[in-house]
């Protein structure tokens, strides 16, 4: 009950939380000095089209870009009525693109859940990865396994995400003839799921994984080898050893158990750095994630697109937050989020 | 001295009586934070190499020109994406001092490719201390005289040439400048917001206290990338290439502190209970006072230790920044900017050498990863 009543809570804090984020996101957007249309219609009047420059009127009219900046942010979360009535975000209504001239919800559309499945990917892989080889690290410590580990983690960490990308995209194609570009056959585009379409995004998710997930898992990995080390030189680990037990078991089944916790906790404080990296990585890559959507949202000054992206990206993270918070609890009586004096 | 031949450790020395038995700690016990600290640092080989190497990078800095042989922009209309040449010493049998051979254009037929051929039967020596086209030291002082040059009719590309026919190796040198000052302005940044607010924070406590530390929560669970790209975004594109150069260190920093804020903070809430800030308070120190000479100091060596530590950060975010176009712009120089040629396939597979620039990003990154873990461990010198 405890627990149900600490998840409705910190949902709670995630709602209030994007509320402040959708602030910051709105003022970030409306930075750049004019709006995408005022710009579009100094263009056409310059050109003397005076036929756009209707339609541009329009469409500033109908999206209250006239409107003070407040009462824009207002509109566009759906606050209060704007010209077509209540109908911002929390009405699922995500605003329309100017460059691409279509409703963001119908541009941003497939990408949406291929940016979830590309981020649930590298969290996976970072978890496979980084348990056994932390845990293998730590066993080992002070051997080569242990340093060629490390020299890995730090490699992965002192690559720059795209060039990673590339190189092993180059690679993977020449020698394990994986194929390039995309997450899926272009034949599959548009199409409705089947299990050949998996299967080749499947394929498609191969190098982008390891290439988002590696500094995480180098991070996370080491993280456990420093708290197995430190629950190693603790006498019950002795007290083990001393009664025989084998050393797979051991290892299993008391001090991974114990520095565990933090492999949880730790995956709050990794999103953001992955959702980041799966951004750039599916810009260079050509991946059809909302990361190449956003950068030229923000490149073309597109900002009811660039703004929806930038909420989902900042939605994701916190989901992802919460979630391992939660788990964290679940996991560990020890944890609780009471205040002091109760 | 000592001597082995009794098969347990003799001293030679005759017994002193009176000496202090504790002579040894003694000395120890004396040295100044600074020295311990040194002295431990001395002991960790990888951190002291790094530091060592990143003082020299940055001492070199301001001569850049002297050592790259050519401009940031000169170009070699000739020499488009030429491959990277080496510096040979021996001709035929004969020592002849360091030399290249000058590189023939071909065009392929077959690829639409130019290709560069060694000419091996006229070998070009480079020139020392020469003069080469004006660069100025240190930005300031007009100056022609470079380390090394090639003869003007072979052009030398130790690390091939670009798309433009730029060196890749000046390029580089000169994209050091901007791609590790960077890093500093940026943690200046970030250090100055993160002190100032975790200060305050853990100080005072109550609503400043949970204000920011919600402001904190949710900095840090925003993605940088987007937010860094969303702000770089809306920087003028008619800005001159400086004040891009610095309003994308500050973007940088701007979205660092949170981290750095919350260690600050947590710090303060327990060194405000000590006996010693109570004594300066109630001796009717202000409070800006307290926080600049007495807790401040306490932990500031973590802080740069941490500050080294996050440094790597945003020179990697310049990269990518600049790397998605959204960062620095030519004409400026960065390793970010010079990546962007190495953005597809294409030119990794044809042109490797474009993709060059990743080495001192890596080796820069690296170094100081081993710098800031050195000098975490070493900080603390009575452990």
């Amino acid at each position: 009950m405890d627990i149900l009543r600490y998840a409705i809570y910190r949902f709670g804090t995630m709602l209030l939380t994007l509320l402040v984020v959708s602030v910051l996101v709105f003022t970030i957007i409306n930075l750049p000095p004019g709006d995408y249309l005022s710009n579009q219609i100094a263009e056409l009047r310059a050109t003397g089209q005076a036929s756009g420059v209707a339609k541009a009127e329009f469409l500033r009219k109908e999206y209250a870009l006239d409107r003070p900046l407040y009462q824009q942010y207002l509109i566009w979360m759906g606050f209060i009525p704007g010209p077509q009535g209540f109908s911002g975000m929390i009405q699922g209504n995500f605003g329309w693109s100017f460059e691409f001239d279509r409703p963001v919800a119908e541009i941003v559309g497939e990408s949406l859940w291929l940016t979830v499945v590309v981020n649930l990917a590298a969290v996976l892989f970072v978890y496979l990865v980084a348990l056994p080889l932390g845990m293998l690290a730590a066993a080992r410590s002070r051997t080569w396994i242990d340093y060629s580990a490390a020299f890995l983690g730090y490699i992965g960490l002192a690559t720059p995400n795209f060039l990673l990308a590339l190189i092993l995209f180059y690679y993977g194609h020449k020698y394990f003839n994986l194929p390039i570009g995309g997450l899926m056959d272009p034949i599959y585009e548009g199409q409705p799921m089947s299990w050949e379409k998996t299967k080749s995004i499947l394929i498609h998710l191969i190098v982008p994984t390891f290439v988002i997930g590696t500094s995480g898992a180098a991070a996370m990995m080491q993280r456990l080898r420093a708290n197995m080390l430190d629950e190693l030189g603790k006498p019950y680990v002795e007290t083990a050893i001393a009664k025989g037990m084998s050393e797979r078991r051991m290892l299993t089944k008391y001090p991974l158990r114990v520095a565990f916790n933090p492999f949880v906790a730790d995956i709050g404080n990794l999103l953001p750095a992955m959702v980041s990296g799966s951004v750039l990585v599916s810009v260079v890559l050509g991946l059809q994630t909302i990361g190449p959507t956003l950068l030229t949202a923000l490149k073309t000054q597109d900002m009811f697109l660039s703004g929806f992206v930038l909420m989902f990206v900042a939605l994701l993270t916190l989901i992802g937050t919460m979630i391992s918070d939660v788990l964290l609890v679940i996991l560990d009586p020890r944890i609780r989020y009471e205040g002091r004096d109760q | 001295m000592s001597s082995q031949h009794e098969k347990h450790y003799v001293d030679q020395e005759p017994f002193d009586p009176d000496a202090s038995l504790h002579q040894m700690e003694r000395q120890d016990l004396d040295a100044s934070n600074a020295v311990l600290v040194w002295r431990k640092f001395k002991t960790h080989k990888l951190g002291l190499i790094s530091g060592i190497f990143l003082l020299t990078c940055y001492l070199l800095l301001p001569v850049v020109g002297f050592i790259a042989p050519y401009g940031p922009n000169e170009r070699f209309s000739d020499n488009l994406y030429s491959p990277p040449q080496s510096i040979h010493m021996w001709h035929e049998g004969e020592f002849l001092g360091p030399f290249i051979y000058p590189l023939v254009a071909e065009a392929n037929l077959e690829t639409f490719q130019w290709e560069f051929k060694p000419d091996l039967e006229n070998p070009a020596r480079l020139e020392f201390f020469c003069q080469g086209s004006e660069y100025r030291l240190a930005g300031l002082i007009p100056a022609t005289t470079r380390l090394f040059c090639a003869p003007a009719d072979a052009p030398l590309f130790l690390w091939g040439s670009d798309r433009l026919g730029r060196d890749v190796f000046s390029r580089i040198l000169y994209g050091a400048q901007l791609s590790l000052t960077v890093g500093l302005i940026g943690i200046t940044v970030s250090f100055v917001l993160g002190i100032f607010f975790g200060a305050i924070a853990g100080y005072f406590g109550g609503v400043l206290d949970w204000v920011i530390n919600r402001m904190i929560e949710i900095l840090r669970s925003l993605p940088e990338l987007p937010l860094w790209l969303a702000l770089s975004a809306a920087v003028p594109s008619n800005w001159s290439p400086v004040a891009v150069f610095f309003i994308i260190s500050i973007i940088l920093g701007l979205l660092d502190w949170p981290g750095l804020a919350r260690s600050v903070r947590a710090k303060f809430l327990s060194l405000r209970e000590e006996e010693y800030v109570r004594a300066v308070e109630m001796m009717g120190a202000s409070s800006g006072r307290v926080i600049r000479k007495h807790l401040i100091p306490n932990f500031m060596s973590h802080l740069i230790a941490s500050a080294t530590l996050s440094i790597p950060a945003m020179i990697l975010g310049e990269t990518a920044l600049s790397f998605l176009g959204l960062g620095l712009r030519a004409p400026a120089v960065s390793w970010g900017v010079m990546l962007n040629d190495a953005q597809n396939l294409a030119s990794i597979e044809i042109y490797p050498w474009t993709a060059i620039p990743m080495l001192p990003i890596v080796v820069v990154v690296l170094a100081f990863n081993f710098l800031g873990d050195g000098l975490r461990d070493s900080l603390d010198p009575y452990s």
